[in-house]
């Protein structure tokens, strides 16, 4: 019945990563990436059957709580302390409302569609055992790395390139649910480590960058260039 | 290959032809009840095209033949078009294989001769909608031809019998997500190609913004009128392939399936409407990324239905 | 009879030029002579071509070469007879034109050379396509591309001119140069000259050879990378040898690679899917670049790299289905394809036609100071707007017909048994639907501002249209594109014919009216036709005839100019952005800094990208590499001797 609802999920994931390909207004950025990381938030329980009540075993109550607190720790990280972080370090550092794209948002489109092609074409070459949880599973993580890193190329801002770095975590993320039955603990480590980074990485470099260039724009650390 | 005159056919007819107008009127109602207006009456647009046909018209000495091909063609083809793609009942009358790929050359054909019959006035306003529409129309068709591919490959055909027919009725219960995807897509190419918002503002007083409507300045009279039918064919004929596409229109039962299809087209015109209420227009440079995203959406429903089989 | 007859044919063609070489000028009874003969040579090969479509195959004509035990064979396969048609009646159509185009009076240079190397050319294509032995195949080849850089270089006064006609035969000898790579490798697999499948035609000399005739043949026909010879030459000859140039010798190129393709036993499925990518890449970019250009020939030129581009899509989809043995996809690819042939042949020389007629009264290419002139050259602006809808495949013409075959194919590669990746092949509708979509906004953007709204210069307002000479081949060629849109189905017999010649030896191939069902068009068309003419008929009903005229409202204002219209640059502006990343427009744009700018000029081009970034930087890359080579290019005769002494010694030595 779970996993019915898991493709749903994950269909919405990389349809949101073309969404942020395209979008252009920071603010808009911020929630989208902030509705990526709630879905996964999502996926979560849903993949994590493997502590689901069984018939055998009874009810046991204490990794119920427990997926139950880290579904609402990740929800909550990703879709609202980092977007209200990220949307303070906007209002602080006075950073203009606008993403630009260096290739122009049509191109960084068109080339998600066919990365996204690319990688389902590879997907399905990969010998991965047949018992996983859905054949989309790899291709939508990905295509998200994929997407995160499209962003860090070719996005200018330095809150965009945050943001971009947010996405590709997100896609490392769907790729851990794949191993979440095997080595369940080092995965949800994994997931919260990576949540404090992005947020470490967040505060630090925007903070610091805001402070030497108003803009915050990338582009000026090519002045650091000798010549 | 062609169906028998039948009761089927008949309907077919006299349903393409008679009901397009009223989608337009039931936009305008949707939009003045949520702009908190009673609204003009639901049969407007026909009192509209009954006076257009009754006016005189001035021509501008600046234009060709070509001026007055423009509305004839957009007319001819739409009337053509809502007569080759299926309604209520899975099989048009001019039905055939192929008729896909003729009835989205029969729009293209329609736009070729607006944009034509627009730049004949030599207006520096009317030159600016057919590039518009020329360039918007590049991107909205692909997006249209995307869905197909996803259609013919769920239904093994491409014939709208089956592609628009029972087909897709069955491929529902499989592919759903991938039918949603291209559901979602070719509703966004009907309201790029029936210059509704966010992608064109048909009621804005600024022709600097518009598309569809700088292109028709300056037609007047019984063109005009030629125009405005055309146009309301036009968006019947989406109309119907989003509702045909929902397999919704595919029950079996005659009566229903007719009784279906109309509320369904008249659903999709509420939703125009919702939508032109809800949204803002979009600026000019969002609409090619937002055509593309269309696109991608659409190609993404196909990348689902070639793995997943 | 027929191969006799064809011979007959090509011969007379190539002689035709005589009498205007050496007839005097002053009465043009030689022009027109040549022409005559030109046109009477080309009717006894279409008299031929019918015979071979009734009679079915007939006995080779053989001679024996100059080259040891080697032997010249002239036949007439569905394939040559197929390719034979546009030959013929491009080439006479394109002669009368050049009656009026080309005058002796207008042209004191050129008026004896041109018609001279043009039945040269014309004679040299016919015997090209009948040709089924490497060494005729050559001669005609290399005489073919010979006397078109002669036609290329009519105004050789001009710098550009000679440029392109450089660039031409560059490009030109890279196709002859693989062609002779791809005969030779036949000769060493198969022991001779002539044509025929190869039985052992496996390993990776099979692959060189294929290679060669894609990418030597693609040169000439200009498949997208290697067609940067193309927009310059096309633009720079005079419009009807533009015409045949693009209606039919690029054509030839084609017509080298189906012919190369008869000659492999089994396809690899790899072949089919380059074909059919670099085709459709070829159908997109070529359109794209056609979009930015100001220049009408240079404009239909990169139109001429699209249609190729669709017909290379055709040829790839039969490839891919010669070797996943799908006859469906063989017949609706080949069939679509080849049936494009004749179709471009006729709207694109069609188009170069109406483009000639408009040159020869506006004295320049630039479309940005035409306009309005529909009003004063309707003949011309009617024929060239039918040979606009039919380009853009719209129907009800001819264009149609062959674009709705390729797509029926492609969407059947998702419908039929093999599954897998093959199906990967149907993204090219998609594309297809773009090609059709840019087509079609390019030439409403020609028509629109060449013929369409109010004339931009003093030489518009009074613009003249064209004499009979001129407007009758158009008129001919106007004719052939709507009967093929109409009566798709009386092509039937031909394109089976030439299934049947290319699929060699296969069984179970159908025929293209059993794949596609081509009545349904007839009658579509039909009821549009008659549609348009209820609802014209309507308007005059309601009295538009006496509508009163005034001015273009033009939201009010009240004294347009005809500067004021949307010009190309304009109307292109939007999609040459989209497609930035491929065109690299040069835009001089003026900057403006203080509240009262000067007067300023902005200016915008898009260059060929191929040429400018990549073949010639290769080139100079290339000259760098060699540049020792100049060592022994030191002008001296003795030296030069000494070489042939060396090389002489070598061989004997060698030996």
């Amino acid at each position: 019945m779970m996993t019915a609802l898991l493709e749903p999920c994950m269909v919405i994931a990389v349809l949101l990563n073309f969404y942020i390909l395209s979008v252009s207004r920071l603010k808009m950025l911020i929630v989208v990436v902030a509705i990526q990381g709630v879905i996964l938030g999502l996926m979560y329980p849903i993949v994590h059957q493997g502590f689901a009540p069984t018939a055998e075993a009874g009810l046991d109550l204490i990794p119920l709580v427990r997926l139950l607190a880290l579904t609402i720790a990740i929800i909550a990280i990703k879709g609202s302390l980092i977007p209200v972080m990220l949307n303070r370090a906007v209002l602080l550092a006075d950073i203009r409302s606008t993403v630009t794209s260096v290739i122009g948002f049509v191109p960084s489109l068109l080339i998600g569609g066919v990365g996204a092609a690319i990688v389902f074409v590879f997907a399905q070459q990969l010998p991965v055992s047949p018992d996983h949880h859905s054949p989309l599973l790899i291709p939508t993580s990905l295509t998200t790395v994929l997407t995160g890193f499209l962003i860090l190329v070719t996005r200018r801002e330095a809150l965009a390139q945050v943001l971009g770095y947010i996405v590709m975590e997100n896609g490392i993320f769907i790729f851990g649910l794949l191993l979440i039955e095997a080595v369940p603990i080092l995965v949800e480590l994994g997931v919260v480590l990576d949540l404090f980074v992005g947020v470490f990485v967040m505060g630090i470099i925007v903070h610091h960058v805001s402070r030497a260039f108003p803009e915050a724009s990338t582009e000026h650390l090519a002045s650091l260039k000798e010549l | 290959m062609f169906s028998s005159l039948s009761l089927h056919t008949i309907i077919h007819v006299a349903v393409a032809l008679l009901f397009p107008p009223l989608l337009l009127g039931v936009i305008n109602r949707v939009k003045a009840v949520f702009g908190g207006r009673r609204g003009q009456p639901l049969l407007q647009a026909y009192y509209d095209l009954w006076k257009l046909m009754h006016k005189d018209s001035v021509i501008s000495q600046t234009t060709t033949w070509v001026f007055l091909f423009g509305p004839v063609v957009s007319l001819a083809t739409g009337i053509l078009v809502a007569l080759i793609i299926p309604l209520g009942h899975a099989s048009a009358p001019l039905a055939f294989a192929g008729d896909v790929i003729l009835a989205v050359y029969l729009l293209g054909l329609g736009r070729f001769f607006t944009m034509g019959a627009a730049l004949d006035t030599g207006s520096a306003f009317e030159g600016m909608g057919s590039a518009r529409e020329a360039t918007f129309a590049c991107l909205a068709e692909p997006v249209l031809f995307i869905g197909l591919l996803v259609l013919a490959k769920l239904t093994g055909s491409f014939s709208m019998i089956d592609v628009l027919g029972d087909g897709v009725a069955e491929a529902w219960s499989g592919a759903t997500v991938a039918l949603l995807l291209v559901l979602v897509s070719w509703f966004v190419v009907l309201l790029v190609e029936n210059s509704r918002i966010p992608f064109d503002d048909p009621n804005t007083h600024l022709e600097l913004t518009m598309i569809h409507e700088v292109m028709v300045l300056d037609h007047s009279g019984p063109a005009l009128g030629m125009i405005l039918y055309g146009a309301s064919l036009k968006l019947f004929v989406f109309a119907a392939l989003l509702v045909r596409l929902t397999g919704l229109a595919a029950t079996g039962n005659p009566l229903a399936d007719w009784g279906i299809f109309l509320t369904g087209t008249i659903v999709v015109a509420c939703l125009v409407g919702v939508v032109e209420s809800a949204m803002a227009r979009f600026r000019l440079p969002t609409i090619p990324a937002a055509l593309v995203g269309a696109g991608v959406v659409a190609f993404f429903g196909f990348l689902l239905v070639m793995i997943e089989l | 009879m027929t191969n006799e007859l064809i011979l007959v044919s090509g011969i007379g063609a190539i002689l035709s030029g005589i009498p205007a070489a050496v007839l005097p000028a002053r009465f043009r009874i030689g022009q027109a002579l040549s022409a005559l003969v030109l046109v009477f040579a080309n009717a006894v090969g279409g008299y031929a071509v019918f015979q071979r479509l009734i009679q079915g195959p007939q006995a080779a004509v053989t001679f024996p070469s100059p080259i040891a035990g080697a032997r010249l064979i002239v036949d007439m396969d569905g394939l040559s007879a197929f390719f034979l048609v546009p030959v013929l009646l491009v080439t006479a159509a394109a002669s009368v034109f050049g009656l009026e185009y080309w005058k002796s009076s207008e042209h004191p240079q050129s008026f004896r050379r041109v018609p001279l190397f043009f039945g040269i050319m014309s004679g040299a294509m016919t015997l090209l396509v009948v040709a089924q032995d490497g060494l005729l195949f050559l001669a005609a080849w290399e005489t073919m591309a010979v006397s078109a850089l002669i036609l290329v270089a009519a105004e050789d006064h001009i710098a550009e001119t000679r440029r392109a006609a450089w660039l031409y035969i560059a490009a030109s000898h890279f196709a002859t140069l693989c062609a002779f790579g791809v005969f030779t490798i036949l000769r060493s697999m198969t022991g001779s000259w002539e044509f025929g499948v190869i039985e052992n035609a496996h390993g990776p000399l099979a692959a060189i050879m294929a290679a060669l005739a894609f990418f030597g043949f693609g040169t000439k026909a200009g498949i997208m990378p290697m067609h940067v010879w193309l927009p310059s030459a096309h633009s720079q000859a005079p419009s009807h040898v533009s015409a045949i140039m693009s209606g039919v010798m690029i054509k030839m190129g084609i017509y080298g690679i189906v012919r190369v393709s008869t000659f492999f036993p089994d396809i690899p499925l790899a072949w089919g899917g380059i074909v059919l990518g670099l085709g459709t890449v070829s159908a997109i970019l070529g359109v794209a670049f056609a979009i930015g250009q100001h220049d009408i020939k240079r404009l239909l030129a990169y139109h001429s790299v699209e249609n190729i581009g669709i017909i290379v899509m055709g040829l790839g989809l039969a490839l891919i289905g010669r070797a996943t043995h799908q006859p469906a996809w063989i017949v609706l690819g080949i069939g679509g394809g080849m049936l494009h042939v004749w179709n471009h042949a006729l709207f694109k020389s069609l188009l170069f036609l109406g483009a000639g007629s408009v040159i020869h009264t506006m004295g320049t290419r630039n479309m940005e100071v035409m306009g309005g002139l529909a009003k004063r050259m309707p003949w011309t602006a009617n024929c060239f707007l039918i040979g606009a809808v039919a380009i853009c495949g719209l129907p009800p013409l001819n264009g149609f017909v062959s674009e709705i075959l390729i797509y029926t194919g492609l969407f059947r590669v998702l419908q039929d048994t093999p599954q897998g990746p093959v199906q990967a092949a149907a993204l090219a509708a998609p594309g297809l639907a773009v090609v059709g979509a840019l087509a079609a906004a390019c030439f409403i953007k020609v028509v629109g501002v060449v013929f369409l709204g109010a004339p931009r210069s003093d030489r518009a307002a009074t613009a003249h249209e064209a004499g009979r000479a001129m407007v009758g081949p158009m008129l001919v060629l106007v004719l052939c594109c709507v009967a093929i849109g109409l009566l798709p189905a009386a092509c039937v017999p031909l394109l089976d014919t030439m299934v049947t010649s290319w699929t060699v030896g296969a069984d179970g191939i159908p025929s293209v009216g059993t794949e596609f069902y081509l009545t349904p068009i007839t009658i579509m068309a039909g009821l549009l036709i008659a549609l348009c003419l209820a609802g014209c008929l309507a308007l005059r009903w309601r009295g538009i005839a006496d509508a009163p005229r005034g001015l273009t409202w033009d939201c009010g204002y009240a004294a347009p100019s005809p500067r004021m219209q949307y010009t190309s640059s304009s109307f292109a502006e939007m999609l040459v952005k989209l497609f930035r990343w491929a065109l690299q427009p040069v835009v001089h744009a003026p900057s403006i800094r203080e509240l009262f700018p000067q007067r300023a000029r902005f200016e915008s081009h898009v260059n060929d990208t191929v040429l400018e970034k990549a073949v010639m930087p290769a080139v100079r890359g290339g000259l760098w590499l060699v540049r020792w080579g100049r060592y022994f290019q030191n002008g001296s005769l003795q030296a030069y001797l000494l070489y042939i002494l060396a090389i002489i010694v070598f061989l004997f030595l060698w030996q």
